[in-house]
């Protein structure tokens, strides 16, 4: 239990998926205008990541990392394995929620398909196999950072928000002002590496 | 030929997708501790663009339109799964500071919107040369990147002692706030240069990088972004309506 709940804290605040490994910076860039899409983001990502590492953590027991199939020769697939998998993920859980959740649909649903190509999802499917995570663990793990990138983007939206009428240098509007915000934000994420 | 040489301009200068498009932004930021990882997952993604781009071009005329985005796919991550086994054979040591970033190059937005916008519409020879020059464009960003830190950051450039001893490094520069630092100067220094060139009456090529949001970006097929309506379009939407 303390182990789930060091690694939980782990990948959620000292090694903020964002802010330090880098991973998902396409939407915590282009997705964070505001509060409420950064939400929606923030909640679409955490629940794709938390199904994507249950299920590709079931195919790396039961069939990529099971010694008893080609003498456990077959890890080399994957990565191929893991990316279809969650494109495929991706899209049957859109049709799902659009069938029988249409409320949850409404407010996830437009950022489903921009999630098959977020690097934070495989980058988590591939880091819990790397560091030979079970099942278990492997999904605390995964909900943790994507629960990591939820904070970080909802943050950094409030701050944008905040600094939008803000008189700043005509060259570092738009793009350069976000960037900096984010270097200032990883520099406070810091902070957090004293937990563990 | 004129053609060829027309790509690899394109990739290299007119449209550098580090600093013009902006696009591949996570390995750019997590990878330019140095220059010499710059240099290595540039030539990495390079290897993979080529071989993908001529690939995907061989068979544009097969791979049904309705399927190409997993066909992509598929094509991408075996590359990059060779790259990965020849870099852990050969150059371990790279491999190990690249880790988890190299079968990342997969998701990497570069390679896929190259197969979409340009290997799936055009022959086999300008597209190998449009995945050298862009290849090679990146990897000129990366290494420029990794450069400004590892000078900053260690006083080095390619490991080699640069500054002079009394000079105390600035620590920072070589950890995750600095790439931010670093990248947000350049893309400061572009926009500045953008608006000379706009001033004079010069045709400057869009940023395609989720940094300005979806609406812009020449890869929105790609990545699926095409979906989330943009603030121009809701609004016009509203107005419809009343």
């Amino acid at each position: 239990m303390q182990e789930l709940l060091l690694i939980a804290v782990g990948s959620a605040f000292v090694n903020n998926v964002v802010l330090s490994q880098f991973l998902g910076i396409c939407p915590f860039l282009g997705v964070s205008k505001n509060v409420k899409t950064a939400a929606g983001m923030g909640s679409a990502v955490v629940f794709v990541i938390t199904i994507a590492s249950f299920v590709t953590g079931v195919i790396y027991k039961f069939i990529l990392g099971n010694p008893n199939i080609m003498n456990g020769e077959l890890e080399y697939l994957n990565t191929i394995v893991f990316i279809l998998v969650i494109a495929a993920l991706v899209q049957f859980v859109e049709m799902f929620l659009k069938k029988s959740m249409p409320s949850l649909y409404n407010a996830l649903g437009v950022y489903l398909p921009l999630i098959t190509t977020n690097c934070a999802v495989l980058g988590v499917a591939l880091t819990n196999v790397e560091s030979g995570y079970g099942i278990l663990t492997g999904v605390v793990n995964g909900f943790a950072t994507a629960f990591g990138f939820l904070v970080s983007i909802v943050l950094m939206a409030g701050i944008r928000e905040k600094i939008e009428h803000n008189d700043i240098t005509e060259s570092f509007q738009g793009t350069p002002i976000v960037l900096v915000t984010a270097g200032l934000m990883a520099i406070a994420f810091f902070g957090f590496s004293g937990l563990i | 030929m004129n053609k060829c040489v027309e790509r690899i301009y394109n990739g290299l200068i007119k449209e550098n997708p580090t600093f013009v498009l902006m696009l591949g932004m996570c390995p750019t930021l997590a990878v330019t501790t140095s220059a010499v990882n710059g240099i290595g997952m540039g030539l990495s993604t390079t290897a993979v663009l080529i071989m993908s781009n001529m690939l995907i071009s061989m068979l544009r005329k097969i791979i049904p339109d309705s399927v190409r985005m997993p066909a992509f796919i598929v094509v991408v991550a075996s590359f990059v799964t060779i790259v990965d086994f020849l870099l852990e054979g050969f150059v371990p040591s790279l491999y190990d500071s690249l880790g988890l970033y190299i079968p990342l190059i997969v998701v990497n937005c570069i390679i896929l919107g190259r197969a979409e916008s340009y290997a799936s519409k055009n022959p086999v020879l300008p597209s190998i040369f449009d995945g050298v020059g862009m290849g090679l464009g990146f990897t000129l960003g990366l290494t420029c990147i990794g450069i400004v830190r590892e000078l900053l950051g260690a006083g080095q450039i390619f490991g080699i002692q640069v500054m002079p001893e009394s000079y105390q490094p600035i620590t920072i520069f070589i950890l995750a706030p600095g790439a931010f630092f670093v990248l947000s100067c350049l893309v400061a220094l572009q926009n500045k240069i953008k608006k000379a060139a706009a001033k004079k009456g010069k045709a400057v090529p869009q940023s395609a990088g989720c940094g300005e949001g979806c609406a812009s970006c020449g890869n929105r097929s790609a990545c699926g972004g095409h979906l989330i309506k943009t603030e121009a379009e809701e609004k016009g939407k509203e107005q419809g309506v009343q």
